[in-house]
């Protein structure tokens, strides 16, 4: 094997001639001049099969991703007796819709998919606002005691939302709010959820460079113009993150609406999605699944038309090193 | 004079635009945290419509509570276990896709999609594969193994939330790892190999001091983030098998707005704050020692 690669008589003589050379290693008894492209032959399949031992590896840790959404979605299409089948199968059968219509039957579902999404769109575009004026304020306006009230905002950041559900239950109550939706759009804007947003803004208007507003100042432009025209404008990165976290932490919401909603044509998805149980109290597979696929697809489409936009708004939200 | 009209125009526009968040913060914030202080000090039901003040009793009563034991037990496991297997499935994904390997969107695009997912439909789907009959168990029936009532064991409902949880949301901490990989200079990766750095020399010794203050922001999201599990519990097990899986925040949950003890559920807020708080606190702290530069 090693002699079809052998090098010529003619220069071994000078390979095992010197005897101050070291010893070659491994089938190194090659002349000099092949040996480097050998190995680098071989290097480069060794590292075409370790590229693709990589591609299978995230083949498999993809399953656990994938694997949930597409058994979701076709066992919507079975019926009960299929899906208890003691041995799976990845495609319906004999596919059926009929888990569909049951879902708009048992519950006012549209109306609790409108809810779901008219109030993660206020609370976004609320957070928006008013974190992007907060942000601006505290980043680019000198004022009296704004060290203060950047720090009274930050405390936000210590307090998940659940430590205060107590309190904030009892207030609800007293206004006699319970069972609205205001709780769920006014105290995600104002409260804990949005500094975090406030936080992002900030960084973001600090990078903003001064000679934007000068020129905008040398306009005419006053304060308000400045933030409005200028740098609102020029914050599409950091607004798109925060837009990201903002509607799917309202979307994803499930605490708060069954600590302050009761009526049925009131709740919002992710509690309408757990009420799909027989009279026995247990589950309705195909029609929660029906369900389930109806409110994530939509989302998933968005996402995978959008994923770029999406992916670097994240990466880009002033919270990487 | 011009200009201190000016610094008064502008301070003015100042309040006016933070006013929102800082009356936000005072109202929802600051206020319902000293209220629930103030709660927790009293004997509080609801249904009773009772409310005296018991001065430390209710901590008092947190000192024999055996379910408020559990639950801290229960979260303290689904933390380590959560931010443990998030991190470093997290950072193994944003490695794996920053090699120049084919695909790799598509793969981002996979690992990111169960974010976008709502967390309810997700764990109800996760719900369904897990049962004892369910996907999970079938495909290991046709391996010959018979898989257990993931949801009814103590220690496999643990392990299931947990595992349910991190494939949620780690795409999100890949995507913030994958950030800070891509602003490590490849210059000084060159360096390191043609000094005969091995990959996973280069790795420690490079590429995660350069990644520390992600990796500190992401692991305070993280361990925060582990400590208000909520939806998931509450759909797949119920809080069960047990008090198993009881986390805090559930067992916090179950104490205001099932038994009606306000006062109980709000010392029970108040030892959350208390948590969340010194865990913050102690990783800003010990942000220099493993925090290679600042933000």
């Amino acid at each position: 094997m090693k002699s079809d690669v052998m090098p010529g008589p003619a220069t071994l003589p000078g390979a095992d001639g010197g005897p101050d050379r070291p010893a070659p290693s491994g089938d190194g008894t090659d002349g000099p001049r092949h040996a480097p492209a050998r190995r680098d032959r071989a290097a480069r399949s060794r590292r075409r099969w370790g590229r693709w031992a990589l591609v299978a590896l995230l083949v498999v840790l993809s399953v656990p991703f994938v694997f949930p959404t597409w058994w979701m979605a076709t066992s919507s299409l079975k019926p009960m007796s299929e899906i208890l089948r003691a041995v799976p199968t990845l495609w319906p059968q004999d596919p059926s819709f009929a888990a569909y219509g049951e879902v708009f039957r048992l519950q006012p579902f549209a109306q609790q998919y409108w809810n779901s999404l008219y109030i993660a769109a206020l609370v976004t575009v609320g957070t928006i606002l008013v974190s992007s004026m907060a942000g601006y304020a505290f980043a680019r306006i000198r004022f009296p005691g704004a060290n203060a009230l950047f720090l009274l905002v930050l405390v936000g950041l210590l307090v998940p939302s659940e430590v205060t559900i107590v309190p904030l239950f009892r207030m609800v109550n007293s206004l006699g709010l319970i069972d609205t939706h205001w709780p769920l759009v006014v105290i995600p804007i104002l409260g804990a959820p949005s500094v975090l947003a406030t936080f992002i803004m900030r960084q973001f208007f600090l990078g903003l460079p001064g000679e934007l507003e000068e020129a905008g100042r040398m306009d005419g432009l006053g304060r308000w113009g400045i933030f409005w025209r200028i740098a609102f404008p020029l914050s599409r990165s950091a607004i798109s993150a925060v837009a990201i976290f903002t509607f799917l932490k309202s979307w994803n919401l499930y605490l708060e609406p069954i600590v302050y909603l009761s009526s049925k044509d009131r709740f919002t998805l992710p509690q309408a999605l757990t009420q799909y149980v027989d009279a026995y109290g247990g589950p309705m597979w195909n029609v929660q699944l029906a369900a389930t696929t109806l409110t994530v697809l939509p989302v998933l489409a968005v996402f995978l038309v959008a994923q770029k936009q999406f992916v670097q708004g994240l990466a880009h939200s002033g919270l990487k090193g | 004079m011009a200009s201190s009209a000016l610094a008064r125009r502008d301070a003015a526009v100042g309040y006016t635009m933070v006013a929102p968040a800082v009356l936000g913060a005072l109202a929802f914030v600051v206020a319902p945290l000293v209220a629930v202080v103030w709660y927790s000090l009293h004997e509080w039901n609801v249904l009773a419509n009772t409310f005296t003040f018991a001065g430390a009793d209710n901590y008092e009563r947190m000192l024999s509570d055996p379910g408020l034991r559990d639950s801290l037990l229960a979260s303290l496991w689904f933390s380590i276990g959560l931010v443990v297997l998030n991190i470093s499935l997290a950072l193994l994904l944003a490695v794996l896709l920053n090699q120049r390997l084919p695909g790799t969107t598509t793969f981002r695009t996979f690992f990111f999609s169960p974010v976008v997912v709502s967390l309810v439909a997700w764990t109800i789907v996760w719900s369904f594969l897990l049962q004892a009959d369910g996907g999970i168990n079938g495909f290991l029936s046709l391996l010959g193994i018979e898989g257990p009532n993931w949801l009814r064991g103590e220690t496999t409902a643990m392990i299931s939330v947990i595992v349910v949880q991190v494939f949620k949301n780690v795409g999100l901490n890949m995507i913030l790892f994958l950030a800070a990989l891509q602003g490590v200079p490849e210059e000084v990766q060159e360096a390191a190999r043609i000094d005969g750095a091995g990959a996973w020399r280069r790795f420690r010794s490079i590429t995660l001091p350069l990644i520390s203050p992600t990796l500190l922001l992401v692991s305070i999201l993280t361990i925060v983030g582990s400590l208000e599990v909520f939806a998931q519990i509450a759909v797949l097990t119920g809080g069960g098998p047990g008090n198993s899986t009881t986390v805090l925040v559930y067992y916090l949950y179950q104490q205001a707005f099932r038994f009606n003890d306000f006062g109980y559920a709000s010392a029970i807020s108040v030892l959350l704050f208390v948590i969340v708080l010194v865990l913050t606190l102690v990783q800003w702290q010990t942000r220099k020692r493993w925090v290679f530069h600042e933000v």
